[in-house]
């Protein structure tokens, strides 16, 4: 089973589709601990993404992660749109190397903990970005490890963005970015072929 | 949820495509993004260019700032929500005129990656850029464990002093020297009696009942640090002069700036109420602000609410650069 163009086309409109699906239930759980627009501001995002990859269909995977990165940074705003665009740059930069999803992963969570400065436990999508790509890595990527991950980051302290500044008031709430995380990684499992 | 708006969703374009064309004197558009740059090309030839932004529901920040004497330019993001990298770039390069361009950024983790995002573009044009964060709010700790504190209406004084230095021919590593001294020395504290409603959310970002306020609060409806009922505005202003003290020491012997900044609903009359209460209280520390403004400069949508700005003049030319004239929309 190997990435290709169409396949990552495919997995990119999956994920689109759960981000339009569940764009209100992110901006909830961005209310209590972020300014409540974190669906909006995402469904705005892929909804860019799959226009630009209708109107422009690309040749090779590296235009392929470029294009999704760039139409994210552009249209997503926010602190989202340049960690979810550094993640696919840092994927289209590594995809001339490699088409291996696990190290195509673990550089986009390089790029994501180095552009916001989070690590594993700021309650971040770094806390599904990176023991995620370790399962990619050894090809045992589960929905269950997914849910697991979203789920650990409800007991989290938050650290970083403007969750941080509730401390801890923002234990009990799960991380909207981690749960938009989890959806591009559910989407990748429904991918047939992909993975 | 009542407003006079047509569509959630486009209240952005809307609100910049009315702004620049009620005020063609002061202001242009970029076409195809929404970033305003200053209608007259002619008064920032041969000076640094100063660029700020932000998400959008702060008017007239940023872009009422926007004029000879304050700054090039103002790319206005999605609402509350930081403007994205390809057009804060956009401003950057119409705002160089060789000299390098300066830019302003609130401590607010999506503003500050979007304009470093812009920044390392704009390298890749040779364009030079400095930054100053700014992060007056003392409501926020400041610690490694968070975000830090978080960039509210001082941020305005920040435009008006580099505004005036750059238009007085200022280069881009003096105003690095500036703004880095400046910064220390400007501390805001806000309260909110009602939170703000984003168009697309609908609803309040947190509830208060009638008779709460919250101290500390954001520009965005983040929560402050203690809630209680509403008292006098004296006491309100108590409050708040008592936090600017316990940060900025206040002196009989010093000189300062005061700002008092409206949220978006709280009237004028109450503005001005609060003014007088806070100058009865600095009289009695035998202060009289060298300058002062009262009115609405960075709000929150229709947050009802106040915040109160300190700025400690520690040299004369400060002062020069807060009095210097401005043409713009909203100072």
């Amino acid at each position: 089973m190997a990435l290709t163009v169409d396949n990552l086309i495919e997995w990119i409109n999956n994920f689109s589709q759960k981000v339009n699906e569940h764009k209100d239930y992110l901006s909830e759980l961005d209310t209590p601990i972020g300014d409540g627009d974190h669906g909006n501001n995402m469904a705005r995002g892929v909804n860019a993404v799959q226009e630009s990859l209708t109107n422009k269909k690309p040749a090779e995977l590296t235009d392929a992660f470029k294009q999704v990165a760039m139409a994210l940074i552009s249209k997503v705003g926010g602190a989202s749109g340049p960690l979810y665009g550094t993640a696919f740059l840092e994927m289209a930069k590594k995809s001339k190397d490699t088409t291996d999803l696990g190290e195509l992963f673990t550089a986009a969570n390089e790029g994501v903990k180095k552009r916001g400065g989070a690590k594993v436990g700021d309650k971040t999508m770094v806390d599904v970005f990176e023991p995620l790509a370790e399962k990619l890595t050894q090809g045992l990527l589960e929905q269950s490890e997914i849910d697991e991950a979203v789920e650990g980051t409800k007991d989290l302290v938050a650290k970083k963005g403007r969750a941080s500044y509730l401390g801890e008031r923002s234990v009990g709430h799960l991380d909207p970015g981690a749960m938009s995380s989890g959806y591009l990684f559910s989407a990748l499992i429904e991918t047939e072929g992909i993975l | 949820m009542k407003k006079i708006i047509n569509d959630a969703g486009n209240v952005v374009p809307e609100m910049v495509d009315g702004l620049v064309r009620s005020y063609p004197q002061y202001l242009r558009q970029i076409p195809d993004t929404e970033a305003v740059m200053r209608a007259d090309e002619d008064s920032m030839a041969g000076k640094v260019g100063i660029v700020s932004g932000g998400g959008s529901g702060h008017e007239p920040a940023h872009a009422g700032f926007v004029g000879k004497g304050m700054l090039s330019g103002a790319v206005c993001g999605q609402v509350f929500t930081s403007p994205t990298p390809d057009q804060i770039y956009e401003a950057i390069k119409q705002a160089d005129h060789g000299k390098g361009v300066f830019l302003v950024v609130k401590n607010y983790s999506g503003d500050v990656m979007n304009f470093d995002m812009a920044k390392d573009l704009a390298e890749v044009d040779d364009i030079q850029t400095k930054t100053i964060v700014v992060d007056d709010d003392i409501a926020v700790e400041d610690s490694l464990f968070t975000q830090g504190k978080r960039g509210v209406a001082g941020t305005v004084l920040m435009h008006k002093i580099l505004g005036a230095a750059a238009d007085q021919g200022a280069s881009l590593d003096d105003l690095d020297q500036l703004a880095q001294a400046v910064l220390p020395n400007i501390k805001t504290i806000g309260i909110a009696l009602h939170a703000a409603t984003v168009p697309e959310v609908g609803k309040p970002g947190f509830e208060l009942e009638d008779d709460e306020i919250e101290y500390g609060v954001g520009i965005h409806s983040e929560p402050g640090y203690k809630r209680e009922k509403i008292k006098p505005s004296k006491e309100m202003a108590e409050e708040l002069v008592a936090q600017i003290d316990k940060s900025l020491q206040l002196d009989s012997s010093k000189k300062y700036a005061v700002m008092v900044n409206g949220m978006g609903a709280t009237p004028l009359m109450e503005q001005y109420i609060f003014s007088h209460d806070l100058l009865d209280l600095l009289k009695n520390k035998g202060i009289t602000p060298s300058f002062m403004k009262v009115g609405n400069y960075m709000t929150s949508l229709d947050m009802a609410g106040l915040s109160l700005t300190v700025f400690e003049i520690k040299e004369d030319k400060w002062l020069d650069y807060l009095n210097y004239p401005v043409e713009t929309i909203g100072w």
